[in-house]
């Protein structure tokens, strides 16, 4: 059973120029211990799609469709359920570990605050808890730390206060929001690996929302590309990896430098810029940018359907073959 | 604050837009600010005061000094006589002296901005792009500047100086520079970062025709958006001047004084007071909303 | 934290003796003496007053006494009321003021804040519209109209009800006497406050920090008390450190409309009389405690930021 179920999602912000289709129409799910990588370009949706599973979207944004997490439909959902399950079974890493912290509370606080308001035990009890993980997310002094401020830890440290926070309780769900890409190399690897143990370890689902494709193919199981608000192929890591189906994720897979790559030369780029979301091209969001465009593309917008090997892909050319 | 980030809520489906529309700043600024209904109307209502202001003085029977002989004495609005809103105790009309008087605080108000603007974007923009030991010294100076009491200031300018008209949208000037100094001297420290302006330099631009060409233009926006506010601001202080009797002279006005000798009168003749003061709060208002609408637009992240 | 302290006080000092030079010269300076505004004098008469007030020493000598008075806390006798001292006046005068401010800065700060936090939480509804367009009001209509207004309201229209307050005067500090001026003081303080509240709160709602505490499940409500209002009182305090030297210092404008014997009207008064030592004793105590509020504002900095406190730590 999965633990995630999102169907039809659509987020629509309220702006100033008219009405903007963050996220069209994506559907998915994640099942109980899996990681399911998300990636997709800055301004693909993939950040505000989960932030709409949340509830978190800014005051002029609105979500449609359905998110079943267990038994209750969070878009559906009042502010109270939606507390009682944020923070508790449902928790998120964000992107900036640098400012995701109030500056003004010390780290411990911070913490006990979430054991406090899900679990009910007192002061003490949620202080012992929360330096066993600091200790579980490997803090060294732990207890020294408990007593800090924000701003005297390094980023990887805060890093690791989040993803402590998001671990207190024992999540169904941990929500990574691009959890390294403010972070050095060798904290990045870091920080994966305890993503990864929170996983095995609590047999927690993870979402991994990422534009790092190096990160997604060390942790996922499955992968969905987003391109422009909807999701363009959806299917197991290995398989997309290797054997990609639609032109954008060719395309970014080109982009990503590998080790074992010994020509020279200079890096490919995907040619033309993201889409303005305001402005979307007619037909296919990623014709003006594909190598492989066709004239239907240019009309009709490619359905998300399923192909022979079990994955999803949302292209005319590979769908007709 | 610490909120500038790239995943903040709107940013994320919006960066996108800024960056393949190609429309110019001013055109997108404008077309905001004309959706603003409270900036819009400041709009139209400061140009027909200024316009009434200006220009009104000449079409009606009575001038700002004169003095009805027949009435000398506070008079109700007469449409015979061509007193609208009537006239003051000695039978001066109060109509011609209230656009007069509002010729004259709008006067001071934008000259004595002009004078702010000029003192203030030179300094800040000097600080902000020469850097070092200039900016240092000009910046303690603010800072000295801004621990005086300035309207203390400038009264003792006046009291010292003689109440004279000229002298007093330069002393107002003088006081009212320092945020705007602090402003320029802000944002010419970002841009002194930009590409655009180590191109410029790098192409053996000289100091000033960097400033003039390439920091000013840049800073228009938010100037704009200060002069916008600093007028009524202005406008306001000289009228407490010439409430307090430290202003214009007789038998010329200002709102300030009109508003003033209303208040004499009082319990008597209420409207001395109301009109020219109904007169100057609406001018202060539409200042007011169009310079918050003006902010909006040339900012859109802050609403 | 204690050093940086000291060394703002250290700071401050030089700021208060070039105010105080500045205002010296401007004042000596001055074409036209303190007792040209009277009726001609003999010129003898004139050479005695002069000698009297040590007008006739040189410059420099004046100067560096003046500075030695100051020191003892003697702001020198004042030009027009002969037979006072500048310190008596003060002394008089500005309980007067620093009670009716004080009043108005409580009341500021008790509608003022709380409405901009009620403003912003609103954001973009009829309540917040309502409150801003309250402030933009309160900011707008000068102290001086709305003075009168409320003169022309509560001491004439309606001075045969039990609303009737009196127009003005001080009669020793009576409580009726008090309300229209601490009102009309407030008013203006009270907009500023529901503004930049308002206009920070919403800044902090939308910083990363507030997200990941909503992301912790906290009601909203402890969102707010816990992760924002800190944040979101920095401007605040910034704002009040020079308004309250201001308020405390009085109001030229409520003073005299509401004919109250506190120092903003002692100042009118010597600025219209000339009366030097006066208008630059009132200047001295405003800008020294201008000085003095903005340091309160970094200690309390200090308190809402435990970046402040920390920082200073090292040189």
């Amino acid at each position: 059973m999965s633990v995630l179920d999102i169907k039809n999602l659509t987020v629509r912000f309220a702006t100033a120029d008219g009405e903007v289709a963050a996220v069209s129409d994506v559907s998915l799910s994640v099942g109980k211990g899996e990681c399911l990588g998300i990636v997709g370009e800055s301004g693909s949706g993939k950040s505000q799609t989960f932030l709409a599973v949340l509830g978190l979207l800014a005051p002029n944004g609105r979500a449609t469709g359905e998110v079943m997490f267990g038994n209750t439909n969070l878009l559906a959902a009042d502010e109270k359920t939606l507390n009682g399950l944020r923070g508790d079974k449902l928790t998120m890493v964000f992107q900036d570990p640098m400012t995701s912290l109030t500056p003004h509370m010390r780290v411990g606080r911070q913490l006990t605050e979430v054991l406090i308001r899900h679990r009910n035990v007192n002061a003490a009890a949620a202080r012992d808890q929360a330096i066993a993980m600091l200790r579980r997310v490997q803090i060294p002094e732990a207890e020294r730390r408990f007593d800090m401020y924000p701003f005297e830890l390094s980023g990887g440290l805060r890093q690791r206060v989040m993803i402590a926070m998001a671990m207190l309780c024992g999540p169904k769900l941990i929500i990574a929001d691009e959890p390294t890409t403010a972070l050095d190399v060798t904290v990045q690897a870091q920080i994966l690996d305890l993503i990864r143990r929170a996983k095995d370890e609590l047999n927690t689902a993870v979402i991994l929302i990422t534009h790092d494709l190096g990160v997604v193919a060390g942790l996922a199981d499955r992968v969905g590309v987003m391109y422009a608000g909807r999701l363009v192929e959806l299917g197991d890591v290995r398989q997309i990896f290797n054997a990609p189906r639609h032109p954008y994720t060719k395309g970014l897979l080109a982009c990503t430098p590998r080790l074992d790559d010994t020509t020279v030369g200079t890096m490919p780029t995907i040619p033309g810029q993201p889409p303005n979301l305001q402005r979307l091209p007619t037909g296919c969001a990623y014709h003006p940018r594909c190598p492989a465009v066709m004239e239907l593309c240019r009309v009709e917008r490619p359905p998300l359907l399923a192909t022979p090997t079990g994955s999803l892909n949302a292209c005319f050319l590979e769908n007709a073959s | 604050m610490t909120s500038t980030n790239l995943a903040s809520p709107h940013g994320a489906a919006l960066d996108s837009a800024a960056e393949v529309q190609g429309r110019s700043l001013w055109q997108d600024a404008w077309r905001r600010l004309r959706t603003n209904r409270a900036a819009v109307v400041g709009l139209v209502v400061l140009g027909l005061i200024a316009v009434a202001a200006a220009l009104g003085p000449l079409f009606l029977p009575w001038t700002y000094d004169q003095i009805d002989w027949d009435h000398v004495e506070a008079l109700p609005p007469d449409f015979a006589n061509g007193h609208y809103f009537g006239t003051d105790s000695i039978g001066r009309d109060l109509l011609a002296r209230t656009l007069f008087g509002g010729r004259i605080s709008l006067m001071v108000g934008i000259l004595a901005t002009f004078v702010a603007l000029t003192i203030g974007v030179t300094v800040g923009a000097v600080a902000g792009y020469v850097g070092g030991r200039t900016d240092q010294l000009l910046m303690r100076f603010v800072d000295l500047m801004y621990s005086v009491p300035l309207t203390f200031f400038v009264i003792i300018l006046m009291v010292v100086f003689g109440r004279n008209f000229i002298l007093m949208f330069l002393a107002i000037g003088a006081v009212e520079w320092l945020t705007m100094a602090r402003i320029v001297r802000g944002q010419t420290l970002t841009l002194r970062s930009k590409e655009f302006i180590e191109a410029a330099r790098a192409s053996g631009g000289s100091t000033p025709a960097i400033i003039f060409r390439h920091i000013l233009p840049n800073v228009l926006g938010v100037v704009m958006v200060y002069v916008t506010l600093t007028i009524p601001q202005v406008i306001l202080l000289e009228s407490f001047l010439s409430f307090l009797g430290l202003g214009i002279q007789e038998p010329m006005t200002s709102w300030g004084m009109l508003i003033n000798d209303g208040a004499a009168e009082l319990e008597i003749n209420p409207r001395t007071l109301i009109i020219p003061a109904a007169f100057m709060t609406a001018t202060l208002f539409c200042f007011n909303f169009l310079g918050d609408g003006l902010r909006d637009a040339l900012d859109p992240k802050d609403r | 934290m204690w050093s940086y302290f000291a060394r703002r006080v250290v700071i401050g000092i030089p700021t208060l003796w070039a105010v105080i030079t500045v205002c010296f010269f401007l004042m000596r300076l001055t074409p036209g003496g303190p007792f040209d505004a009277e009726a001609p004098v003999p010129p003898e008469v004139l050479a005695n007053l002069r000698a009297r007030y040590h007008l006739d020493d040189p410059l420099w000598r004046q100067y560096v006494d003046y500075i030695i008075n100051l020191l003892q806390g003697d702001f020198g006798p004042s030009f027009k009321y002969h037979d006072f001292s500048i310190t008596t006046l003060i002394a008089q005068g500005l309980p007067v003021s620093m009670q009716n401010g004080a009043a108005a800065l409580l009341l500021a700060i008790l509608i003022g804040v709380p409405l901009g936090i009620f403003a912003a939480l609103a954001q973009n509804t009829r309540r917040d519209y309502i409150i801003s367009a309250g402030a933009m009001t309160g900011i707008v209509i000068p102290n001086f109209i709305m003075g009168q207004v409320l003169i022309l309201v509560f001491g004439v229209w309606l001075k045969d009800s039990v609303l009737h307050l009196p127009a003005g005067g001080w009669n020793d500090g009576a409580l009726p006497n008090r309300i229209l001026p601490v009102f009309c003081l407030a008013v203006p303080y009270i907009a500023y406050l529901v503004r930049i509240t308002r206009g920070s709160m919403i800044e902090v709602l939308r910083a990363n920090y507030v997200r990941t505490a909503r992301a912790k499940g906290l009601p909203f409500r402890l969102v707010v008390l816990r992760h924002a209002l800190k944040s979101a009182l920095m401007p605040v305090v910034t704002f009040l450190g020079p308004a309250t030297a201001f308020l405390l210092t009085g109001s030229m404008v409520v003073e005299t409309i509401f004919q109250i014997p506190g120092i903003g009207r002692y100042f009118v008064q010597g600025a219209l009389n000339r009366d030097y030592t006066l208008v630059m004793a009132v200047t001295i105590l405003s800008a020294g405690l201008v000085i003095v509020m903005n340091l309160i504002v970094d200690l309390i900095y200090s308190f809402l930021d435990p970046r402040v406190r920390y920082d200073e730590r090292a040189p």
